[in-house]
């Protein structure tokens, strides 16, 4: 057993760090949106780190080189990840949907020449895909989807509507899941396609969010017509294919290193902040409930280093992702409650006041913390995966 | 709105303070190991004790161990928030108000028995001279009590049981069973289940002690092989148990060892102020007292919603949401209350009673072990969740 | 990075499992926890035999030279068959301080003698105000004709029932810092003015009263330097504290393992109760608490096994692994029901064991405070 770094994996850190504090302009930590959060002019930065990293290799490290990858190994890639997260780069949330769900698919089950398209240039950082899963009545039970995919000759004919796609204002594609045989059984009916948003008969209406921002989206289609050569892997296949991208290495080392970055400016704030004239550092409970959050997140990050670890010898992971993300949504829940404990009073006031602790951080993320383990599979599913696949239980 | 209690609810509470303080022996309440909320160390099981016996004579007497029954019937006719207070104040005191005999078969013989069965059972059962068991649960009929298999079949004028009972509680203590048996196999399961009464004495029943995690014998295994029953100790109509069973539910509402928590609670709060940590009292660690003040509000929340459920019965409304709450959040105050004890005993939390080191008797150490009978007694605390959402919030049955 | 069993921990921990599942039934189990020594002296050769008490031993201490680690695996599979007796006293309490504080011919004398079995040892550490800082040692050895006396109370001292050799910590001066003037003696448990005396506990695991009165011990006897017992007594903690974690991860796997098989064959409502979504759930929480536990325990042990510092992450280990394991012991009740709740069903015999584990060595509260104070608060 061995939980350290090589020599040369910690230069790489070293890299990683000296070319973050490099490339992320100024600006960046200034606008400081959180998840959620983008605006037009913080979306403009993160698009262009975005390229950045896309041809300095980081973007897709683990992809084959002949689509632009490095094929790093499993560890520095989980030093990137970490480093990312860490320093608070402008990775947008559908930068890393983009790179490790969709494109990973296409990897799989596209075409030669689907994937010398999009691939390359989601290595690259050209494109953005948003996620075209959720309907008004398919949240949790998405194989419920009803938005048709009817072959008319050379072309695909899209009717129908999404819901909650985050980001489908500003990106290129849509990664869209439609019913292609509405007679067979839920699972068995669904294809996957890319779309492109410019596509004509697409309509976009923003969904404001709780941190009054536009970041979701319903998205109608009414005919929209894209050709044949869209649908990605077998017609009436897609179920099996949205499953399996589910398992894609997702290790939440992200949410740990950010959360770590979160509790050391807790404690500096503790350290800092006085109450009755003794800073609230030496006030046992503060100390108790920073440590405990700490302790969780530790905890949280040993489980992010043991997915990494199970890549790196083939262990496919299962059910150990589906805990990991559950239990990093609850730590993440909880660090925000911790957090806006400790700030107190202070902890209501947004980044726009001179009084706000931390850029008002803490509680955006108190707001943004709701939507973890609510997307993706909801905790509850998530639960039921674990407890299905990881321990054999029958199905409910 | 006024949360005070009147003066006739006054004068009783004092009455029934003065009758505990008179009959009960001064050491019982120190003495006694009972748990709140537990089942394993409810009092009467630690030794079938001639003390409590005496007590519940006593009880007897001054009418309060019929505290909710009717006036005609030999009972108390006290109001719901009587009641209440009476519980409260005796399981203060770790005594309990009653048993099933009391507290569930003379009810529901009120509600559903025969004149003749009235006749026959509540007298002695007012008395405090029959003590009943709970003959519901069976090996595979645990939380889905409706599946029960133990059959009742007829002959001449009686029926013949064939069947086990399981986890029943002071099974051995007591001399009838209040007994649920299926006596129509074709009929939907909720709908051949017959409640009735069996002498432990008759012929064929075996009671085989089982030992709980705390050590005591609490409850059995019982064993009916062709035991004969007369038809006149159905209580009610055949086939009709299921409802008798789930009405009488609610004459359980009330009887919920809320002093017992405040008890306590109030025993490791002083053990707290009196023990020392770096020569300051445990009690001004700020994270103990953190802990202590938390479980304080919890229990007065829970007192809330004792009152509250008690107040809404007087009014003749159903508290629904109220009751399930009442249970769930009172057989989780038992277990948090085990920790709690736990966390300010430290070591000293785990010896066992009778050794000389061990704080408050002994006390928490079966706590922690009787607690988890709390969560899963009696209808767990899943069941407690569903009947919330379902009965209380209206939603579907999954 | 590697967060594997080597080849050899994998093969020393499927024998442990299979050694310790076919000699230590169930029922032996708790015939020892509920006799008064705790422990069976022919297994006991046999576990000696299998190389286990010397295992973390160098060669030329009669061991075989493994790694803390190696013991961190055995620990856990303990854990995992619940194996009551003094193993974890005498090889992690009293072996590995011996084997890091004392000098040669100490070593010499113990170490060969703890290996094949023949020697078995505690370490009398807190009083009856049951810390475990440097302050609260009150227990004082006083220098008397070149050799010690000591006195005082020592109590909830595992398995000194049995054992052949005390590490006792006394106060030896009065300091400024309560950590000067500790030190750290070997006493014959047969000495007179020793009364032992065994508290009846929760988990009957064999804790014990010791009065030390007036109790004579050669000036050979001390660990370490006079006066300077304290930094000895901090490094034993640490591994001990690591090392009940590996024990405790051990038991609440155990623990979840028969409550999952149990939630798919218990069948009420016409369904196994495992299909149910609260139990699914439940489950779901205790595999991530029992994990969890599991991977922060082995990065703690692993530091402790490198020699590096390791005061927060065996902080952060025990913070999280005492509260888990109690969480999924509960749980595991939860799920079984009415059958748990009795004596004869296995299951509450790691739930007594979960909470005495998450007292020992400090509880959760009590290691948050370490970790606030690492931390820098």
């Amino acid at each position: 057993m061995d939980f350290s770094f090589s020599e040369e994996e910690e230069q790489f850190r070293q890299e990683v760090r000296l070319w973050l504090k490099r490339e992320i302009p100024a600006r960046w930590f200034e606008l400081d949106p959180g998840m959620w959060e983008e605006t037009e002019e913080s979306w403009a930065i993160s698009r262009e780190f975005q390229r950045k990293l896309g041809q300095k290799g980081w973007l897709a490290p683990a992809y084959p080189k002949e689509y632009g990858g490095l094929e790093l190994s499993h560890t520095k890639r989980l030093i990137l990840a970490e480093e990312l997260a860490y320093n608070r780069a402008p990775v947008s949330v559908e930068v890393e949907i983009t790179v490790n769900w969709v494109a990973p698919t296409i990897m799989l089950f596209g075409t030669e020449k689907q994937k010398k398209d999009y691939i390359t240039r989601v290595a690259r950082g050209e494109i953005i895909f948003c996620l075209g899963y959720s309907e008004p009545d398919a949240g949790s039970d998405l194989a419920a989807l009803q938005t048709r995919a009817v072959e008319v000759g050379d072309e695909y004919v899209i009717n129908g509507q999404k819901i909650w796609c985050s980001y489908g204002h500003l990106a290129d594609y849509c990664w869209l899941a439609a019913r292609t045989d509405p007679d067979a059984p839920k699972h068995k009916g669904i294809s996957m396609f890319i779309v492109d948003m410019k596509t004509p008969g697409i309509t976009i209406r923003p969904l404001i969010n709780i941190l009054n921002h536009h970041s979701f989206n319903e998205v109608f289609f009414d005919d929209v017509r894209i050709p044949k050569e869209n649908l990605v892997g077998q017609k009436n296949n897609g179920w099996y294919q949205l499953v399996i991208a589910l398992d894609f290495e997702r290790s939440s080392i992200g949410v740990a290193a950010r959360q770590q970055r979160i509790i050391e400016e807790l404690v500096q704030y503790a350290k800092e902040t006085k109450r009755n004239g003794e800073p609230i550092s030496n006030d046992p409970l503060v100390r108790n409930e920073l440590a405990g959050i700490a302790v969780e997140n530790e905890v949280l990050r040993m489980m992010c280093y043991r997915i990494a670890w199970m890549y790196s010898k083939n262990l496919h992971p299962s059910y150990e992702s589906s805990m990991t993300m559950v239990f990093a949504s609850e730590v993440t829940r909880r660090l925000a409650n911790v957090g806006m404990r400790i700030l107190g009073h202070y902890g209501q006031l947004d980044r726009d006041s001179k009084w706000a602790p931390l850029q008002g951080r803490i509680m955006r993320m108190y707001l943004s913390s709701l939507s973890i383990g609510v997307g993706g599979g909801s905790n509850e599913i998530q639960r039921n995966i674990i407890a299905m696949r990881g321990l054999g239980l029958p199905r409910g | 709105m006024d949360f005070r209690f009147n003066e006739q609810e006054l004068a009783f509470q004092r009455e029934v303070e003065d009758f505990i303080k008179r009959e009960l022996p001064a050491d019982w309440t120190e003495r006694s190991i009972y748990w709140p909320g537990g089942y394993g160390t409810l009092a009467e099981l630690e030794e079938v004790d001639p003390i409590i016996e005496q007590f519940t004579r006593k009880l007897a007497e001054k009418g309060w161990l019929t505290i909710s029954w009717p006036k005609e019937y030999g009972g108390a006719g006290r109001s719901h928030i009587e009641q209440a207070i009476f519980h409260e104040r005796m399981s203060y005191y770790r005594v309990r108000g009653g048993e099933v005999a009391t507290l569930i078969g003379g009810p529901t013989i009120l509600h559903f028995g025969s004149d003749e069965m009235k006749k026959e059972w509540l007298p002695k059962i007012a008395r405090g001279e029959v003590r009943f068991w709970l003959a519901y649960s069976e090996p595979n009929a645990g939380s889905d009590l409706a599946s029960i298999q133990t059959r009742a079949v007829e002959d001449g004028d009686d029926l013949i049981i064939n069947g086990q009972k399981i986890w029943s509680t002071a099974a051995h203590a007591a001399h009838y069973a209040w007994m649920i048996v299926r006596t129509d196999p074709d009929a939907p399961p909720h709908k051949g289940i017959t409640l009735l009464i069996v002498d432990n004495k008759s012929l064929g029943v075996t009671i085989r002690p089982l030992t709980n995690i705390c050590g005591f014998h609490s409850f059995n295994e019982v064993f009916f092989d062709n035991v004969r029953v007369p038809k006149k100790n159905i209580v009610g109509e055949k086939n009709k148990g299921w409802y008798y069973v789930m009405v009488a539910l609610d004459f359980e509402r009330l009887v919920i060892p809320m002093g017992g928590f405040k008890r306590t609670f109030e025993e490791i709060a002083q053990y707290a102020r009196e023990a020392k940590l770096n020569g300051r009292p445990l009690s001004q660690e700020p994270l103990l007292r953190n802990k202590l003040a938390q479980i304080a509000i919890e229990i007065e929340v829970a007192y809330m919603f004792f009152w509250q459920t008690a107040w809404m019965l007087d009014r003749g409304l159903v508290p629904n949401i109220e009751a399930s709450v009442l249970k769930l959040v009172t057989t989780e105050l038992s277990q948090k209350l085990a920790n709690l004890g736990m966390q300010v005993l430290g070591h000293y939390g785990p010896l066992e009673r009778n050794s000389k080191w061990a704080p408050l008797g002994g006390r928490v150490c079966t706590g922690y072990l009787d607690c988890i009978s709390a969560l899963v007694g009696a209808g767990t605390s899943e069941i407690q969740r569903n009947i919330i959402a379902m009965r209380g919030l209206g939603l579907p049955r999954s | 990075m590697n967060l594997g069993l080597s080849e050899e921990q994998e093969m020393l921990k499927t024998s442990a499992r299979d050694f310790l599942q076919k000699e230590f039934p169930k029922k032996l189990v708790r015939q020892l926890d509920e006799s008064e020594t705790g422990y069976s002296p022919e297994l006991w050769r046999k576990m000696a035999e299998l190389g286990w008490m010397g295992l973390v031993f160098p060669e030329k201490y009669g061991g075989s030279g493994g790694s803390f680690l190696d013991l961190i695996v055995l620990l856990e599979e303990m854990g995992y068959n619940i194996l009551p007796g003094p193993f974890f006293s005498t090889v992690v309490l009293g072996g590995l301080t011996i084997l890091s504080a004392g000098n040669e011919e100490q070593r010499n004398e113990f170490l060969p003698r703890i290996a094949s079995g023949d020697r078995i040892l505690t370490l009398a550490l807190t009083e009856p105000s049951a810390r475990y800082d440097a302050a609260a040692i009150n227990t004082r050895a006083t220098t008397s004709n070149g050799n010690y006396v000591i006195n005082g109370t020592k109590l909830f001292v595992p398995d000194a029932n049995v054992a052949d050799y005390i590490l006792c910590v006394t106060r030896t001066k009065e300091e400024q810092n309560p950590e000067d003037g500790i030190t750290v003696f070997l006493v014959d448990a047969k000495s007179p003015g020793i009364e032992c005396t065994l508290l009846k506990t929760l988990a009957r695991d064999k804790q014990c009263e010791i009065v030390f009165d007036n109790v004579g011990v050669p000036q050979n006897n001390i660990l370490g330097k006079p006066d300077q017992g304290w930094t000895i007594i901090k490094d034993t903690l640490q591994k001990a504290t690591v090392a009940k974690c590996a024990e405790m991860v051990g038991s609440a796997q155990a623990a979840l393992e028969m409550a999952v098989q149990y939630a798919k064959e218990r069948v009420q409502f016409n369904r196994p109760i495992g299909s149910f979504q609260a139990i699914q759930h439940y489950c779901a929480n205790m595999v991530t608490d029992v994990d969890g536990a599991r991977f922060i325990t082995y990065k703690a042990a692993w530091k402790v096994s490198e020699g590096l510092p390791a005061a927060l992450d065996v902080a952060i280990a025990k913070a999280w692994t005492g509260e888990a394991c109690s969480r999924v012991t509960l749980l595991a009740h939860q799920i079984f029901g009415a059958i748990g709740f009795t004596m004869d069903h296995d299951l509450h015999l790691y739930y007594r064991r979960a909470k005495a584990g998450e007292i020992m060595f400090g509880d959760s509260d009590t290691q948050r405070a370490i970790v606030a104070r690492e931390l820098g608060l």
